[in-house]
């Protein structure tokens, strides 16, 4: 394999039911800035049916320099073998350096199959990317081991370099109308011996999380709340945030929810992406459960409180005065 | 019908710590387990061993005292168990690993493959659609439910977004989620009959496989690096009005790109 002849940082534009979904725009943002490093072009893959312009132009104005469209009546609804059949097939024609999948149920799916078929590496679920200043290989870092420990991948002998990337890490860049870029349609036929999996039933349904080991965001609430209605005002915050709201022992033992939103020792260990204490002292019972989260912010009125020692963010002020400016805050960075 | 099950013994990682002064792995009393994943692919595979009979092989690559999880498989009621064991076949990535894995199963009868849909220690789930695409065979991962016909398996397929009720003609590969049942435990019969029946162990010699397909030297991927995340410092903590603080907060938000 003659590495030289791979350039370009390719993505996988995954769309459900014609709509390009959000970790498409990320994966645009990230890879907009490894193919400025390594200065070369940003392609974007769109595989579907009755593809339009305007798709195209959605993805030139997040970052894309050239869009290809594969559109064919079999690539309407994802199903593993066109898909990879269509992807190998670009990968092949434009000889990426580099490739990303969102890793969603779509993306690892198919990603593991691409890079069977075309033996090269796949590094699953990273969280960071890079460029490596010496050998310009992709430097892939992953969480592994549950989460205990963080891994940098490389694929420094094959390529393409491919990586599925968590959704909602990367950072989109914000659309540009101006910019320009290059559309072009490969024709790649899906036969009917390709379709080797019949679709019975299809169902759209976003699915409740009901579990607070599930939520990305906890919003927590504890005995600092004062009385059982400022713990109710919570669940609109955590709706503003996509979360949930949990709480801390005190509250449950006090009746103001139910125990399935405990956390710590006796309840729930917990990992979200967001931990917002409302209001929590910290006990080590409570910190044991959620310890682990990705970014812990704290409010509590007394500037002792053993919370403080584990957030990343600590407010020592009135939660309950906080809670609603809080609330304008988040909606004037919305509208902004 | 003949089934394969492909599973993998992880270490329990909801039981390793991270020590406080070091900031490394403690692995040390950390328990060795069937994988979630898998252990619900077996549990599925022996509900229609009961049901219509079918033969149940489990088939694991690991080192030599992966031979513990063949024979908890045993004991839960599999008919056959197989380790592919060889120094050789050290330090695969899912690329290696798969084609390792296939070239095994191309040695035995089957009609459907059950995979795990990913292992808790490495959270890749490559494996499994990776073995399939080697076997030339359709996959399906995330399946959460399924019924056996006689030329067909039809499953229920998880997405974010919803699901699909899928056919799909044998011989075919699917992968599981840990939600769709609960596995069985061994039966005190089945413990006994496990440590009188044989855990086939099969090396590089006893599988046809070019070597530049194995290992480390069959693997596109490489570590580069891995670190411990540490332990958490604290933050900084602002003695502030409420305004103040709610902006402090959403700034930190913005920064973190949770909103």
């Amino acid at each position: 394999m003659n590495i030289s002849e791979y350039r370009g940082v390719m993505v996988f534009a995954e769309q459900r039911r014609g709509e390009i979904q959000k970790v498409a725009f990320e994966l645009l943002g990230a890879g907009r800035g490894i193919a400025d490093t390594l200065q070369e072009k940003l392609i974007a893959v769109l595989a579907g049916t009755h593809l339009t312009d305007a798709q195209a132009a959605s993805l030139i104005a997040h970052g894309a320099d050239r869009v290809i469209l594969v559109d064919d009546k079999r690539l309407g609804v994802y199903m593993t073998e066109p898909f990879t059949k269509a992807i190998t097939a670009v990968i092949a024609a434009e000889k990426p350096g580099i490739v990303f999948f969102g890793a969603t149920t779509i993306g690892r799916d198919l990603a593991p199959r691409v890079s069977a078929r075309l033996k090269t590496g796949l590094t699953a679920d990273c969280t960071a990317l890079a460029i490596d200043d010496a050998s310009r290989n992709l430097l892939m870092t992953r969480p592994a081991f549950g989460g205990n420990i963080m891994a940098t991948i490389i694929c420094p002998e094959h390529r393409p370099q491919m990586s599925t990337v968590r959704p909602g890490v990367m950072r989109q860049i914000e659309a540009d109308t101006t910019r320009t870029g290059e559309t072009v349609r490969f024709a790649c036929r899906i036969e009917p011996a390709d379709v080797n999996v019949e679709i019975l039933e299809e169902v759209v349904q976003k699915e409740e999380k009901k579990n607070i080991e599930d939520a990305s965001v906890l919003v927590a609430g504890g005995r600092g709340l004062g009385n059982p209605e400022n713990f109710q005002s919570l669940q609109n915050l955590a709706e503003m945030l996509g979360g949930q709201v949990a709480a801390s022992r005190a509250v449950v033992d006090a009746g103001w929810t139910n125990q399935d939103k405990q956390v710590g020792q006796t309840g729930k260990t917990v990992r979200p992406d967001l931990y917002l204490a409302c209001g929590i002292s910290g006990m080590i019972q409570h910190v044991a459960g959620m310890e682990e989260s990705g970014f812990i912010v704290a409010v509590n009125k007394n500037k002792d409180a053993p919370i403080f020692a584990y957030a990343d963010i600590g407010i020592v002020t009135d939660v309950n005065l906080l809670l609603p400016a809080l609330q304008d805050e988040l909606n004037r960075a919305r509208s902004a | 019908m003949k089934i394969i099950v492909c599973i993998k013994q992880v270490p329990d990682t909801t039981e390793v710590k991270i020590n406080p002064t070091t900031g490394t792995l403690i692995r040390e009393g950390v328990p060795s387990i069937i994988n979630p994943d898998d252990k619900s692919g077996l549990e599925a595979a022996l509900v229609l061993k009961e049901q219509q009979g079918a033969h149940v092989t489990v088939l694991s690559m690991g080192p030599p005292q992966a031979d513990l999880a063949l024979r908890e498989a045993l004991a839960m009621g599999a008919d056959q168990a197989i380790l592919l064991s060889d120094r050789a076949f050290g330090g695969a990535d899912t690329w290696a690993t798969s084609s390792t894995l296939a070239a095994a199963i191309r040695k035995l009868e089957w009609d459907l493959i059950i995979c795990g849909r990913q292992a808790i220690d490495g959270d890749t789930a490559q494996v499994g659609p990776q073995i399939a695409e080697h076997l030339h065979i359709p996959h399906v991962s995330y399946v959460s439910e399924l019924q056996v016909g006689e030329k067909a398996i039809e499953v229920k397929r998880k997405f974010e977004d919803g699901w699909q009720r899928l056919r799909v003609q044998f011989p075919c590969l699917i992968t599981t989620l840990k939600e769709m049942n609960h596995a069985r435990y061994m039966s005190m019969a089945g413990i006994y009959d496990a440590y009188r029946q044989e855990v086939k162990v099969w090396g590089l010699a006893d599988i046809d496989i070019d070597q530049a397909n194995i290992g480390l030297k069959g693997s596109p991927t490489r570590v580069k690096a891995s670190y411990t995340k540490g332990t958490r410092s604290a933050g900084k903590v602002y003695e502030v009005d409420p305004r103040e603080g709610a902006r402090i907060i959403v700034e930190s938000l913005k920064e973190k790109f949770i909103i």
